[in-house]
């Protein structure tokens, strides 16, 4: 049986505070036996109280405060309990982390990695739910990656502290509790997988060992599972064969992943948890028919959730997130096969 | 014949005097510029409160404490660092400036000194560079400046509240002008000031003073209290520009500006020495300057080569 992604999340924490003694932990209730609202960090202020620093409810601080470490010369790790709350850290990422390292021209580097667990699915409500990737791409000189239960999310995390620059690093909190399905034997399932190399590789998956899939489905994140779901189910009910592109770096845009998959398939669906309008779709697929049109046969086609809020009463939420549905409709329409 | 040392009362008189007038004379050359059309973009000036950046910077060691500052920063960067060439050539965007041309006015870097230029975005950086300086056991005091304007920021209380809670040696300065931009402070700062501070177990000091004397002796308290108690402190010290917010924005009474310029820092320090002396210093301030926008003036804009 895989490890828990909150698990491996919680295993390379504790590697990193063994491994070096410039990593700290910053972020409310981080204190065992609690360890975090999501457990990710249980463990860890017991054995290493002095670099675990449980904190005031104050975010709008406490992002400002995890890049006066780092600048002097600090790895923080700042675990923001519910990713909707970086909104109020939102003044340190635009007008401070962003910039610092480049209109100070290069003397500093800001080397912090802030943990956002998002996404819906689990009833919390319009303030708990959301994915709000969006805000952070948009920024430059922000690096954001997001964890799928198909990556070594680990060896991610690990990636993000050591990388000189910083890094949101978003969680699905759905994932917490599953099983991570890395590829085994070039193989997740009955789907071939393909992986990057580098700090934060993507993943392909194919129906048709990469020969002639018909759809490329760009995605990341806790909605990575749902594509691979669709996918397989695609083969199955209208023998429509798609490749399953999994980012983990969003922001710089990993282009390359599909870019080639794009070339093999000549159609691509986006998807993602976060609203619509102005979202990754958007920024990919007008990169894509930048730089790949003559290799499209549709114009591209973007699932998110409904721009609206996420609601609390189960059947709501689910109406309000994309699902299995639009997906299917989605790939179907760039497909050109029938319904 | 020996020459008898000089006291040091009256060296740090001429030092604090010196660089007062620097100050002075770098700002009203930067208004003088942007009235000519040489200068473009925006500028703070700090034209009558220099005793402050330079009574508290005086009490700091530039190699280990940390110095962030905001808008108004070149006094802070000036006091700190004496990097006349640097500052002038990043404000004039020529190559060679601190930052490269990249930052302008309000966003310095060099060595143990930052600057930026949004208010509520200063003390929690500050904060969690105070942080670090305790991790690294580093015993230096994180110094970071403020206006009275910037109290309408919540991110100031929470940092008040974590450096008290996690007992950080961060040096929190006010400099009270009265103030925010054009809105006087009795529009917008309800209570007493030091008792903000003193809420979060925070101690203070209060001063009503522009004498750059008793403002170092009072940072030099303060610093040592932040350095041997790993304990804030919150220094306010009443305090007065003479020049527009700005460049041109004025809107406070003529008189109450005339009436507040027998308190300039420039006449209490000066009558400390004699005036040949003081004429010695200011010509010599004069000179370095007028050579260093020689130099300004003939390098390329930066970002021309690339």
């Amino acid at each position: 049986m895989a490890e828990r992604c909150v698990h491996e999340l919680n295993r390379a924490l504790h590697e990193l505070f063994v491994e070096r003694d410039d990593v700290y932990l910053i972020g409310e209730d981080l204190l065992d036996p609690y360890g975090g609202a999501f457990k990710v960090s249980q463990g860890l202020s017991s054995q290493w109280p002095e670099r675990v620093i449980t904190t005031p409810i104050s975010e709008a601080s406490l992002v400002g405060v995890t890049a006066g470490m780092a600048i002097r010369g600090l790895r923080p790790i700042l675990e923001i309990m519910f990713g909707d709350f970086v909104a109020l850290g939102y003044d340190q990422i635009v007008n401070g982390i962003s910039k610092f390292r480049e209109m100070y021209d290069d003397q500093i580097e800001v080397p912090l990695v802030v943990r956002l667990p998002m996404g819906g699915g689990r009833g919390y409500g319009p303030t708990h739910s959301q994915s709000l990737e969006k805000a952070l791409i948009g920024v430059p000189n922000v690096t954001t990656v997001a964890i799928s239960e198909y990556h070594d999310v680990g060896a991610l995390l690990t990636a993000a502290v050591e990388d000189p620059e910083p890094v949101f690093f978003v969680e699905n909190k759905l994932m917490y509790g599953r099983p991570l399905r890395r590829p085994e034997g070039g193989y997740v399932g009955e789907l071939r997988a393909r992986e990057t190399s580098g700090p934060y590789p993507a993943i392909s998956l194919s129906g048709s060992e990469f020969g002639d899939d018909a759809v490329t489905i760009s995605t990341y994140g806790g909605m990575a599972s749902l594509a691979l779901e669709t996918a397989t189910g695609l083969i199955l009910e209208h023998e429509l064969f798609c490749e399953v592109v999994v980012l983990s770096r969003l922001q710089p845009l990993d282009l390359e992943p599909l870019l080639d998959s794009v070339r093999r398939t000549g159609a691509l669906v986006t998807l993602e948890e976060g609203t619509l309008t102005g979202g990754l779709g958007a920024e990919i697929a007008a990169t894509v028919q930048e730089q790949a049109w003559e290799e499209l046969r549709r114009p591209v086609q973007r699932v998110g959730a409904r721009d609206g809020i996420v609601p609390a009463a189960p059947d709501l939420e689910a109406a309000m997130l994309p699902g299995a549905d639009n997906l299917i409709a989605a790939v179907l329409s760039v497909s050109g096969a029938r319904v | 014949m020996a020459a008898s040392p000089a006291p040091p009362a009256a060296l740090d008189a001429a030092r604090s005097y010196a660089q007062m007038f620097l100050i002075r004379r770098f700002e009203e050359t930067l208004l003088e510029m942007f009235s000519l059309g040489k200068l473009v973009g925006t500028t703070h000036t700090c034209i009558g409160q220099e005793a402050n950046a330079v009574g508290v910077v005086g009490a700091l060691e530039p190699e280990r404490d940390v110095v962030f500052s905001n808008h108004r920063c070149h006094g802070h960067y000036l006091a700190f660092t004496d990097d006349v060439q640097g500052l002038l050539r990043e404000v004039m965007g020529r190559e060679g400036g601190t930052c490269g041309g990249k930052g302008g006015s309000q966003h310095l870097c060099k060595g143990n000194f930052y600057s930026n230029g949004v208010q509520g975005s200063i003390v929690p950086v500050a904060t969690g560079m105070a942080l670090a300086e305790r991790e690294k056991g580093t015993d230096g005091v994180t110094t970071v400046f403020l206006g009275d304007g910037t109290l309408g920021q919540g991110t100031v209380y929470e940092c008040l509240n974590m450096a008290s809670v996690w007992s950080l040696p961060l040096l929190i300065v006010v400099e009270n002008n009265f103030y925010a931009q054009s809105t006087p402070s009795q529009l917008t700062v309800a209570g007493s000031i030091p008792e903000r501070a003193q809420a979060f177990s925070v101690d203070t000091r209060h001063l009503e003073t522009t004498d750059v004397e008793p403002i170092r002796a009072a940072a030099e308290e303060a610093v040592a209290h932040v350095r041997e108690q790993g304990r804030p402190f919150f220094l306010v010290l009443d305090t007065y520009r003479f020049s527009p917010h700005s460049k041109g924005d004025e809107n406070r009474d003529e008189a109450e500006i005339e009436a507040r310029r027998q308190h300039d820092p420039l006449l209490a320090a000066g009558a400390r020495l004699d005036e040949a002396e003081r004429l010695a210093i200011e010509q010599g301030c004069e000179s370095r300057l007028a050579s260093a926008i020689e130099a300004a003036e003939a390098a390329l804009p930066a970002g021309a080569a690339a």
